[in-house]
Formats: C-alpha cells, sequence, structure tokens
C-alpha cells in the first residue's frame, strides 16, 4: 500500500535561521497524498518555523519544498490557493458573527456570493450551527470555535490543509471530537498535515515526524516507532528520544 | 475587484458593529468643532490691571477712568503700594501693574512730563506686546485731552503733516477668528482620525493574529490594502461633509470657491494619510508602538502647519521642514477655496504636491507590506 | 510585595526589551521639544507685503524705504492695479498690500492730509491685525519725524515686561509643549497597554493570580511613571540649557509639581481604560479625545483670558492648564508653593477623583 503513494509535499534541506539561531536545520521529508501527517515536537523545536515556510509565509534561508506541485520560494501563491491553515492562535476576526467570518474568508479565497451560500448553509448543517449562525465568533467557548476554524480553512476545497496545534487548550472529549472531523476530511482525500505536542494525537496519524532542535529525529508510523524503540505509547518514544539527544 | 468587495463590506461590518467607537468616531469630531473653534483666538482682551495710586488726585484718577472705561480692561483694581500690585501679578491675579507717582498731577500742572511705571505679566511675550499698545494708546489719549485743555494759541504755521493710515481687513473684515479657525480644525479632526484608525488597523489584525490567517490565503497585497483602506477615506469624507455643514450653519463660515474642489482635494489628501498610516502600521509590531509614532507625527504636523503660530515666523530651516507637512498644505487650500474663493487654477500647486505625497507613499507602504518575511 | 516587584520587573523588561519603543519613548520628546522650540512663535517677522505705489514720489518712496528696513516685513514685489492685490491674496504668499494714493506727496505737501490704504489678507486675522498695527506704527513714526519735535508735556509710560524681559516666545512655549508631551503619552501609554492585556485576554489571567486587581494595575502603570519622570528632566533640563529658561524657583517643588501631574494624568489614563475594551477605543478617547483640548484649552498657544466666558469655564476641567500655569510659575515667576497652592489642590482633587471613578467602575463591571 505505502510504496506507490503519490508524494504531495517534498522537501529538501529545509533550513531556517533567524541572526545566529538556525531554528530548522535542513530537514527532509515527505508527505503522501491523502494521509494524516503528524508533526511533533517539543515547543521551540522548530515545527511552527518550518510550517510557516510550508505554507508560504516565511521565506526558507536555504533549501527546497515543494507543497501541492509548487515551489514555496517562487510560487507562494500558487501554493497558498491550494492549501487551508488554521493557526494555533486562533485567528478569526471576533466581532463579526460565525456567517460573517465564512462570507469573509470565502470571499477571500474567490467563492462566489451563490458558492458561499451554498457552503455556508452545508456548513451550519455539517456543525449543526444552526442557532448559532448569527451569534459572534467571540462569544463562542473555544471548542467552537476551533471546529469552525478548521471548517473555514476548508471552504475553498484544499488538497491539503495545515493544522498548527489546532486542539491547544480544549479537554480531550472536544478534542476526540475534533479529530473526528480530522477523519471524515482526511476521507473525502485531503492531506492533513498537524503539529500537536500532544503525544497521544499522535496515535490518531498516518504517520509522524519528531523533531527536535531543529532536525527530524524520526520518522515512520506510530506502530513501526513504538517497535523500533520497544515502547507501548508514542509520548514514551518521544521522552526517549529526547533522553538520548541530551 | 470582488475580493476587494468582501474585504470592504467585513470593514463596515466591523466599524458598525462596534456601538461605542462608532458613538466616539462621530461624536468626538463633531463636539471639538464646535466647542473649540470658540476657544482658539489671539485677541488680546479682559485685561486685568492692578493700579498702585501714591498720588490720589483728579488728575490720576481721570487716568484710571480712561482704563475703566476700555473694552479691552475687564479688570481694573486698586491697591496702596506697588509691591502688593506685584504679589497680586505673582500669583497670577492680574496681567498688568501701574505705578502713579507722588507728584503725577503737579507735574502735569507744571508743563514738565510725568513718569507712570508699568509692569507687564511677559510670560506670554506676544500678549504682553499687544498689552502694552493698548496701555500706550489708552495713555495717549489722555496726553492729548491734557494737552487740548493746556492750548492756549494755535499756530496757523504748526498745523502738522498727517498721514492717515487706513487698515482694510479683506476675506474677514471683523477679524473673526472663527472664520479662520474652523476650517483649519476641521482639517485637523479629518487628519487625526484617519491617519490613526488606518496606523492602528493592520498592526492590530497583527496583533490579534488574524493578519497571519489572512496572509496564508492567495489574497494580492493591492486588494487587502484598498479593501482595508477604503472604508476610512469613505469616513474621512462623511466628516468633512459634517464638518462643512456645522462650518457653514453654526459658524457661518463663507464659503466662495466651489465645494466640488474642497472634495477632489480631500479625495486625494486622504489616500496621502490613509497610505501614511498604513506605512506605520507596517512597520510596527503592536498597536501601542503604531499610535505613539502616528501621535508623534500627529503633534508636529499640528503644531507646525501654520494653524497655530505662522510659519513665516519660524527659521528657515523650521519652515523647509513644514514643506513637508501635508496639513500645511491642507489649511492653506481650504482658506483658499473657502474664504478667498480660489479656483482650480490656483490651488494647483498644492494639489499638485499632495497628490505627489501620496503616490510616493502609497508606493513606498505597499512596498513595505509583506505577505512573507 | 515580593511577588508585586517581581511583575513590575517583568513590566519594566517588556518595554526595555523592545528597544525601538523605548528609542520612540525618549526620543520622540526630544526631538519635539528642540523642533518646537525653535520653530513655534507666534511673533510677526519676515512677513511678505507687496506695494501698490499709485503716487511713486519721494514721499512714498522714503515710507517704503523705512518699511524695507523693519525686520516685520520683506517686500516681495511691487504690484500696479487694484486688481492684482486679489490675485496676490490667491496666490497665498503676500500678506498685505500697502496702497499710496495718487499724488501723495503733493496732497501732503498742499492739503497737509495723505492716506496709504493697508489691505491685509485677514483669513489670518491674527497676522493681519499685526502687520495693520505695525505699519500704521512705522507710518506714525515716520509722520512724527516730520513734523518739528514740539515740547509738550504729558504722561509718559515706562514698562517693564517681567518674567520674560526680551519677550521670547520659548518661554510660553516649553511649558506647554513639556505640559503636552507628559499627559498625552501618560494617557495614552497607560490606558492603551492596559487595554491591550485585556483585549488579548492576557487580563483575565493576571486578575486569578494571586496578584491584587490594584496592583496589576499599579504594576503597568509604575514602568510609566518612571519614563514619564525622566522625559519630564529631560525636557527641563533641554529648556534650561538649549533655550535658556531659566528656573527661577525650587527645583524641588518642580519635580514634586512634575510628579502630581504625571500621575493625574496616568489616572487619567486608567480611567480611560476601565471604560473602553478595545486599544481602539482607548485610542479614541485618549489620542482623538484629549490631544487638542489639552493643546487648544490649556493656555499653551491661546490666552484663556481671551476666550468667551463659557470656554474659560470648560478650561477649568483641562488639568493641563493647571500644570501650566505651575510650571510657568515656578520657572519664571520663582514663587513657592504657596502662590500655586490652588492649583495644587486642583490637581490633586482631579487625580483622586479619576482613581475614584476608575475603582468605581471596576467594581461594577465585577458585579
Amino acid at each position: 500500500m505505502e510504496s506507490v503513494q503519490e508524494k504531495i509535499i517534498i522537501v529538501e534541506n529545509l533550513t531556517k535561521q533567524f541572526g545566529d539561531f538556525t531554528a530548522v536545520k535542513g530537514i527532509s521529508f515527505d508527505v503522501h497524498k491523502g494521509e494524516i501527517f503528524g508533526f511533533l515536537g517539543a515547543n521551540g523545536a522548530g515545527k511552527t518555523t518550518a510550517m510557516k515556510m510550508l505554507i508560504g509565509i516565511s521565506h526558507p534561508t536555504s533549501g527546497q519544498a515543494n507543497v501541492a506541485g509548487f515551489d514555496v520560494q517562487n510560487q507562494s501563491e500558487e501554493v497558498k490557493r491550494n492549501i487551508g491553515y488554521m493557526s494555533q492562535k486562533f485567528s478569526m476576526y471576533d466581532d463579526l458573527t460565525v456567517e460573517e467570518n465564512i462570507t469573509f474568508f470565502g470571499g477571500i479565497y474567490g467563492l462566489s456570493r451563490k458558492q458561499i451560500k451554498i457552503k455556508t448553509n452545508q456548513l451550519i448543517e455539517e456543525l449543526q450551527l444552526g442557532n448559532i449562525a448569527k451569534t459572534k465568533v467571540g462569544d463562542l467557548p473555544l471548542g467552537w470555535k476551533q471546529k469552525l476554524a478548521f471548517s473555514v480553512a476548508l471552504l475553498h476545497e484544499p488538497k491539503i490543509v495545515f493544522l498548527d496545534e489546532p486542539t491547544g487548550g480544549v479537554d480531550p472529549i472536544t478534542r476526540r471530537q475534533f479529530w473526528e472531523l480530522i477523519y471524515a476530511e482526511a476521507h473525502k482525500g485531503t492531506t492533513i498535515f498537524v503539529t500537536t505536542h500532544y503525544m497521544d494525537e499522535a496515535e490518531y496519524c498516518n504517520r509522524v515526524s519528531i523533531m527536535v532542535d531543529g532536525v527530524i529525529e524520526a520518522l515512520d508510523t506510530p506502530k513501526k516507532l513504538k517497535e523500533q524503540f520497544q515502547v507501548n505509547s508514542m509520548n514514551e518514544v518521544f521522552l526517549k528520544l529526547a533522553r538520548n539527544i541530551e | 475587484m470582488k475580493t476587494i468587495l468582501f474585504i470592504i463590506q467585513k470593514e463596515f461590518k466591523q466599524i458598525f458593529r462596534d456601538k461605542s467607537m462608532l458613538r466616539l468616531i462621530f461624536i468626538l469630531p463633531i463636539i471639538q468643532l464646535l466647542v473649540l473653534s470658540n476657544a482658539a483666538t489671539f485677541d488680546v482682551k479682559n485685561i486685568r490691571v492692578t493700579i498702585a495710586d501714591y498720588n490720589n488726585s483728579s488728575s490720576s484718577r481721570a487716568l484710571i477712568e480712561k482704563f475703566k472705561a476700555n473694552p479691552y480692561f475687564s479688570e481694573v483694581e486698586n491697591v496702596s503700594h506697588t509691591q502688593e500690585g506685584i504679589e497680586r501679578l505673582n500669583k497670577g491675579k492680574t496681567d498688568v501693574v501701574i505705578e502713579i507717582p507722588n507728584q503725577f498731577e503737579k507735574q502735569l500742572q507744571n508743563d514738565t512730563t510725568t513718569q507712570i511705571q508699568v509692569l507687564i505679566n511677559a510670560i506670554d511675550g506676544a500678549t504682553a506686546g499687544v498689552q502694552n499698545v493698548y496701555i500706550t494708546q489708552i495713555v495717549q489719549l489722555f496726553n492729548q485731552n491734557i494737552r487740548v485743555e493746556n492750548q492756549q494759541v494755535s499756530n496757523e504755521q504748526l498745523v502738522p503733516n498727517r498721514i492717515e493710515t487706513i487698515p482694510s481687513f479683506w476675506y474677514n473684515n471683523t477679524l473673526n477668528y472663527k472664520t479662520f479657525m474652523v476650517p483649519g480644525i476641521l482639517v485637523l479632526l479629518v487628519t487625526m482620525l484617519t491617519l490613526f484608525l488606518s496606523a492602528m488597523n493592520i498592526v492590530r489584525e497583527k496583533e490579534l493574529g488574524t493578519l497571519e490567517q489572512i496572509n496564508v490565503t492567495p489574497i494580492k497585497k493591492h486588494q487587502f490594502i484598498i479593501g482595508k483602506l477604503f472604508p476610512f477615506w469613505v469616513l474621512g469624507l462623511v466628516i468633512l461633509t459634517v464638518g462643512l455643514f456645522i462650518a457653514k450653519v453654526v459658524f457661518s463660515v463663507p464659503m466662495l470657491g466651489n465645494i466640488a474642489l474642497v472634495y477632489l482635494f480631500t479625495s486625494v489628501y486622504l489616500l496621502l494619510i490613509l497610505g501614511f498610516g498604513l506605512f506605520i502600521s507596517n512597520h510596527t509590531e503592536t498597536q501601542q508602538q503604531a499610535m505613539f509614532i502616528a501621535w508623534f507625527f500627529m503633534v508636529i504636523f499640528l503644531l507646525m502647519s501654520g494653524l497655530f503660530t505662522p510659519i513665516e515666523s519660524m527659521p528657515k530651516w523650521a519652515q523647509n521642514i513644514t514643506l513637508l507637512n501635508p496639513i500645511r498644505y491642507f489649511v492653506e487650500f481650504i482658506r483658499m477655496v473657502l474664504l478667498k474663493g480660489a479656483g482650480l487654477q490656483e490651488v494647483l500647486p498644492n494639489l499638485g504636491i499632495i497628490a505627489f505625497f501620496a503616490f510616493v507613499v502609497n508606493g513606498l507602504s505597499v512596498w513595505s507590506y509583506k505577505k512573507t518575511n | 510585595m515580593k511577588r508585586f516587584i517581581g511583575f513590575i520587573r517583568k513590566e519594566f523588561y517588556h518595554i526595555f526589551r523592545d528597544k525601538r519603543s523605548l528609542f520612540i519613548l525618549f526620543g520622540m520628546p526630544i526631538a519635539q521639544i528642540l523642533l518646537f522650540g525653535f520653530a513655534i512663535t507666534n511673533e510677526i517677522n519676515n512677513v511678505e507685503i507687496a506695494i501698490l505705489d499709485y503716487a511713486k514720489d519721494s514721499e512714498s518712496q522714503k515710507i517704503i524705504q523705512k518699511i524695507k528696513a523693519s525686520p516685520y516685513f520683506h517686500i516681495e514685489n511691487e504690484i500696479f492695479s487694484d486688481k492684482a492685490i486679489e490675485s496676490e491674496f490667491k496666490k497665498g504668499k503676500v500678506k498685505a498690500v500697502l496702497l499710496f494714493e495718487k499724488d501723495f506727496a503733493k496732497k501732503l505737501q498742499t492739503e497737509r492730509k495723505a492716506t496709504v490704504q493697508v489691505i491685509t489678507d485677514a483669513t489670518e486675522p491674527n497676522v493681519a491685525n499685526t502687520i495693520s498695527n505695525y505699519t500704521q506704527s512705522i507710518i506714525q513714526n515716520y509722520q512724527n519725524q516730520k513734523n518739528t519735535v514740539q515740547k509738550s508735556n504729558g504722561v509718559v509710560i515706562q514698562s517693564r515686561m517681567l518674567y520674560n524681559p526680551e519677550l521670547k516666545s520659548v518661554f510660553n512655549f516649553v511649558p506647554g509643549v513639556m505640559t503636552v508631551i507628559l499627559m498625552l503619552v501618560s494617557a495614552m501609554m497607560t490606558s492603551i497597554s492596559i487595554t491591550r492585556e485585556k483585549e488579548l485576554g492576557t487580563m483575565e489571567i493576571l486578575l486569578v493570580s494571586p496578584l491584587k486587581p490594584f496592583q496589576v494595575i499599579l504594576g503597568k502603570v509604575f514602568p510609566y511613571v518612571f519614563l514619564s519622570i525622566i522625559n519630564a528632566i529631560v525636557i527641563v533640563s533641554m529648556g534650561y540649557f538649549i533655550f535658556g529658561m531659566p528656573i527661577n524657583g525650587s527645583i524641588f517643588l518642580l519635580a514634586f509639581e512634575s510628579i502630581l501631574f504625571i500621575i493625574t494624568a496616568l489616572s487619567l489614563g486608567i480611567l480611560i481604560s476601565t471604560v473602553s475594551n478595545t486599544q481602539q477605543t482607548a485610542m479614541m478617547i485618549s489620542l482623538m479625545g484629549l490631544m487638542l483640548p489639552v493643546i487648544i484649552l490649556s493656555g499653551f498657544i491661546f490666552p484663556i483670558a481671551s476666550m468667551p466666558l463659557p470656554m474659560q469655564v470648560i478650561s477649568n476641567i483641562i488639568p493641563a492648564k493647571w500644570f501650566i500655569i505651575i510650571v510657568k510659575s515656578i520657572m519664571l515667576k520663582g514663587v513657592g508653593l504657596e502662590y500655586i497652592f490652588k492649583e495644587t489642590l486642583i490637581l490633586l482633587g482631579m487625580t483622586l477623583l479619576f482613581i475614584g471613578l476608575s475603582i468605581k467602575k471596576y467594581k461594577t463591571r465585577l458585579e
């Protein structure tokens, strides 16, 4: 099954320096079309920096990355057309209603008014937003906001969606619900690229990479990683890796 | 184009959603225009004078009466010693102290001159100068009166030459400060409002994290910028309209020129101010920084605009700095058009300079707005 | 207490780590005081005027020479018809036109009376009025010179300009600029920095910490007290060393009053932050709402005594007005506290009022 996978993200020697400090040290990896790819690492390991290069809002210092068939360095605007992004800092307009946020983001992705209307209705039905569609986003609980942000990131039907710590700060049940949304989307064929520091969430991914100090230390399916490190959970894998480095 | 409409729609919604903000946007400029226009006057009147009359004669009282009768003097207080008067000066209870000497009447009657001492609080030098002129005029009038009384023979040979100066004040013959100040203050208010709001706008999205979300969309730079600034451009024109209405109805400011010209100029001017605000927004990380920088420039623009103090009196280098001050050109322009009825021909230099500035500033700010770093 | 000091330290780090903000905070007031100290003056000099001389005789030429020699005027050009006056004014450079009637010298000779018209562009009434007064006095002098000196009795005035004998504008404006800077910086920076925490949601975190609410606010305000004091010191020293402002009164009193005023402005900033939820609102009130009133109603530029009575009453609520009086009294008049007791009390009262209102607002929010 895994031998003939189509590659949708190809990263080669990607490096980012800020002055003297090298945040990402020449990482290379591929992401297959349709998989849920977990991008793990402790805070400050460089995963957000790496991700920002992949979504075209930060220029790599050196190395290459190809996302959805486009080069992130020279074709960043084409990349942006083909990806969705949900940041760890919840970023919708708090002072606009749910509907208004959907309309706005649909609009700037170039959807027509008619398409936006269809999408809005569809979303309201799927997420059962009926009674909160006219609520200001700022008044929603965090869990709702995150589900909404995820759906908005998918409005323009991107090939890949990047999720940066999507479930930060919510309870396990809400997190579980959120992962169901992710699964459903992956099932439709969308590639999911997700960073997290919850190791239990890593278990849900098809493949995970673990980044330590700007370098990818391990990359495989959760099952194989556990075998390789002879442990029972991803958490232990992570701890072992961190210990080895020190 | 369609994308821009979505942004404009969103911006307007955000402005209209925040009711307390919306109120401030409209109420603050209107109230300030109504109130402050009355206060901004350089007229020197209501002068408070304290007199120490050591002579206490009919002549000295006659002089004091002259002060009491003069409309520029609002308070004439008598004290028995000059020192008391100086004390009042120190306490800020009087503006001028006059000392009338002991031999006042005697010297006058003996056909000699007598000297009165005038002490003026000169911290505000310009005002002190004018007060001194008023006092001199009163005393001269007093002198003329005694001379007429004392004149015995009028010598035919000695009819003096008289050169009469006839002042005539054009465009504002009653020297009404409001006519002068209202258009100027309106210009300041429009500028402040649009500069502050636009300088805060994009950095606000930066601070709240929504800008990153925008930057990962395929939206074009110019679409985003035009969409963001258009609502403030409209807002500026709306405030201008309200202000012109108040100027006309409440303050009866004459509007001799073509109002369409005012709108044409303001449209271009607002592009400049908004572009400048955007430039500040691009180069700051927090709203606080943006506000401080906007404040810095605003105070300079405002105090060096020629509205409060004349540009001609500044040293040459400072005059050269005012050549970069957009408010200077706007204040000049609006006075020329409203009060003097100047046409396009006469204001073309101002319009040209502002258009050029607008072009440069917007070029710089679009160029410096980066979706990536 | 330890926790509180830790918190203040954190707030200081916030400000001092950001080199650019720091540069702005200190650099800008210096730049402004330098610029305004030299540039802002309401004296009139080098005003451009034009001559319309229908006489062109020896008398008119002599008067023009007198005008030329005066430092107040610069003769821009000569024009030749009444019509040209209007177009000169519309161009905006020329502020006044001196019009000599035909046969000026002859009339003076035969009728002993001739007229000069001083036509001013009165769109700027202050300038127009001053030009008119100055030209009149120049012409009057000329006339007196021409007339044989008569012996006359009468009152002679001996004027003394107290506190500012050279009538330097800068003496009047340094206290004003200092007040505007301290007022706006303090009120704006505190209101925006407190509202910022609210807007970003970090205020809640601080408020659930073991720190008491007033400690949180105090901690946020304290660095700005410190910064403002430094700014005040810088401004006063620049006034003293660069512009030759005297400090005739007690420097300690000046320091005390400055700190009082800084606290007044900061507590106004706190009050603004309690009524605003976003930084934009805080900015609207503290900048848009305060800037022009502080400049226009404080006596900084326009003498308060000349304002219509209602404006004089309104000016009393502007804290800047009282501080300007205080600074001028201490620095120029050299008086002690007993002379500015009322002003000091008013500032103190305003401070307490602002703090009281803030606490009340804060409490009703919790309920």
